[in-house]
């Protein structure tokens, strides 16, 4: 058994022309682990990945892929990965059965075995009532499914999968992620891009990443114990203007409107976060209630993608 | 007003966009000029310098002041000399001259003996230009004395078309149409090919497989091979059918040459699609090439009779090469062995169009 780490990066930078798109990215992933790469659109994630199944050069630093140094000899890796693009990549002009064959010839997957292994992906996969059908004409989940079978035909031991959830309802997720934590069970390393909070909450082990630069990482336990801020959880029948007061708070970090709720994040140095928030209540006259809550990992985002806010008032 | 306001809004969209697509904007330019300029210098109807040779068996003081003449109209170029006829028709053959100028060793005396003419230009017919131009010669008056004043102007040139005795288009026409359709096919197919892929992100999958750049060229292009066979037989079939065009050579050596002439179309249209980004380009780019295939080539206007500087761009055209090959191999009953520059041409250029295809397909995305 190699070494622990399925990804090593080190210092991974990735310049076009003046933008910066990955800026000095290390990056370690355990293997046999869901590592989700949690972030807004531009935050360099595809780069990121692009990057770590040699796609994209990088313009800086190096990185060691299941133990094979990248930029390097990319043949002999791409056996050993499995890759889903953002965008659905298979022939929408061939049948999902040949879509499949297609793949198992190109991976050179044992003859004698192609049909079984086919059989069992349909099966798995949820695909057997489509294997005729032309991959184009297919639902958003159905392409999810087939683009996810078509990647892992081959058994690679690191599943690079871009977003791969961004085209999908809700149902058809979980039945991703689940098939995902099998993947995982079964020693399968799986990197993962996400905007989404609920699906990083399930990878064991996160980074997230803000205009190409790691912000942050761990498990989502260990961010949402890490933020640096208190989370006041205020609730209030006018929560625009109560939230326009709390605003003005020199101390609060931030706020957040979620309904007739506000997740207020003030910075762990202050004593008494829920009396300033009572306080300020109080002098404007407004009917709320405030009291600590715990973070969740939409405010780990929030806390660690702050600007360093410039606080006029 | 709204409507006005909506229509401009489109308007500086379009021109937006056009100017930001490069590509397109170089060939809003670049066609009319490259046409302009083809038309306006390489199509040129006036035939000067065709490759002759001459058999002059007389060799006497009058025989020499007819080809004097011959050459001072500036039509023909006289660059060999040969014994016999025989000798002209193999230069003829292998496409070396277009005109063989034989004069027999009586050509004084028939000069004056009306009977017969004193001499004979043995045309390729195989062009019709080529054709007439022998013809205008056949009518043109002779300034030197014939000594036999007492008559009315003496039969001087007899014309001998070979190839297409009987001076039917489709036999001219076929040949060279073959190598235009197939360059059009050809290279639009391999082009297109992989913009496509690239458009649709299948590219994005495919590069990050084991297949290579080579491999995934290769097995892209085979099957294009067997459709332009495929298409050749198709316009042979008509050819003969329809228009009962012959193939008086081997048509082994002609299905060797398409093949090596198909390669190299294709290699092409791979390497037109490593540089477009989108399946309109690659069409752009396809006739960009096209153009000059059907007017530089030799299909339209006899290549001889083109400036120097289109001849030298026809040169480079492979469609050029394949024209000269079929005309050789279906109309005058060449043997590809007596070709062997052209045949060279189509097998080099594909080695390097190929290589600069691969080169620059590289496996990543930046």
């Amino acid at each position: 058994m190699s070494g622990e780490f399925a990804i090593e990066a080190r210092g991974l930078t990735k310049r076009f022309g003046k933008l910066v798109a990955v800026s000095h990215l290390d990056l370690d992933v355990p293997r046999g682990q869901i590592y989700g790469f949690l972030g807004p659109n531009g935050s360099g994630k595809s780069t990121t990945i692009r990057m770590l199944c040699g796609l994209l050069m990088p313009s800086d630093g190096s990185a060691r892929v299941l133990d094979t140094e990248v930029p390097g000899d990319a043949r002999q890796l791409k056996p050993r990965i499995g890759y889903m693009t953002q965008k659905f990549s298979l022939f929408g002009d061939m049948t999902v059965l040949e879509n499949l064959q297609f793949i198992a010839e190109i991976y050179s997957y044992p003859r004698r075995e192609r049909a079984e292994r086919i059989e069992e992906l349909l099966e798995r996969y949820d695909l057997r009532g489509q294997r005729r059908q032309l991959a184009g004409t297919m639902s958003g989940g159905q392409k999810q499914r087939l683009a996810l079978a078509c990647a892992v035909l081959h058994r690679p031991e690191l599943l690079l999968l871009d977003e791969p959830t961004s085209a999908v309802d809700p149902r058809s997720r979980r039945d991703f992620w689940s098939a995902l934590f099998r993947l995982a069970e079964a020693g399968t390393t799986i990197l993962v891009s996400t905007h989404y909070m609920d699906e990083a909450e399930r990878c064991h082990r996160l980074a997230i990443l803000d205009h190409g630069v790691k912000v942050a990482d761990g498990t989502p336990s260990e961010l949402q114990a890490n933020t640096g801020m208190h989370v006041v959880e205020v609730t209030s029948s006018d929560p625009y203007h109560a939230q326009l007061v709390i605003a003005d708070i020199p101390a609060v970090a931030s706020v957040t409107q979620l309904g007739v709720r506000l997740r207020v994040l003030i910075p762990e140095s202050h004593a008494n976060p829920v009396g300033l928030v009572e306080e300020a209540m109080r002098a404007a006259h407004l009917d709320t209630q405030a009291k600590l809550s715990t973070a969740s990992l939409e405010d780990v985002f929030v806390a660690v993608t702050l600007q360093p806010r410039s606080k006029a008032a | 007003m709204k409507s006005l306001s909506r229509i401009l809004a489109v308007l500086r969209k379009e021109v937006r966009q056009l100017r930001r697509d490069r590509l397109t904007f170089g060939m809003v330019v670049g066609l009319p000029v490259m046409q302009m300029l083809l038309f306006g210098y390489a199509i040129n109807t006036d035939v000067r310098n065709l490759e002759a040779a001459v058999a002059d068996q007389a060799n006497t003081h009058l025989s020499r002041q007819f080809v004097a003449e011959l050459e001072q109209t500036q039509v023909l170029d006289i660059v060999e000399r040969q014994a016999t006829p025989q000798q002209l028709e193999t230069l003829l053959r292998q496409g070396a001259i277009s005109i063989g100028i034989y004069i027999p060793h009586d050509f004084d005396r028939r000069m004056v003996d009306q009977g017969r003419a004193a001499s004979h230009l043995l045309v390729d017919g195989s062009d019709p230009t080529i054709l007439g131009v022998a013809n205008q010669l056949r009518a043109m008056p002779f300034g030197f004395d014939t000594g036999n004043p007492g008559h009315a102007a003496p039969q001087v040139i007899e014309v001998r078309p070979f190839y297409n005795p009987e001076r039917r288009t489709p036999v001219n026409i076929v040949p060279g149409l073959m190598g235009v359709i197939l360059t059009m096919t050809m290279i639009l197919f391999t082009a297109v090919a992989i913009v496509r892929e690239r458009e649709r992100g299948n590219l994005e999958l495919l590069i990050n497989t084991p297949v290579s750049s080579l491999e995934l060229m290769v097995g892209k292009v085979v099957p294009y091979i067997l459709i332009g066979m495929l298409q050749l037989a198709l316009i042979l079939a008509v050819g003969r059918l329809l228009f009962d065009v012959p193939v008086r050579g081997s048509i082994v050596d002609l299905y060797l040459a398409a093949t090596a002439f198909i390669a190299a179309n294709l290699s092409l249209g791979l390497f037109i699609s490593t540089a477009a980004r989108t399946q309109f380009q690659a069409t752009q780019m396809t006739v960009f090439i096209l153009l000059p295939s059907i007017l530089l080539s030799g299909f339209m206007f006899p290549f001889k009779g083109m400036p120097e500087l289109a001849q030298w761009l026809g040169e480079l055209l492979p469609n050029t090469h394949f024209i000269r090959l079929t005309r050789g191999i279906m109309l005058r009953d060449a043997a590809l062995s007596e070709l062997p520059g052209d045949m060279a041409y189509l097998l080099g250029f594909t080695i390097v169009a190929m290589t600069a295809a691969a080169l620059r397909f590289t496996k990543r995305l930046d």
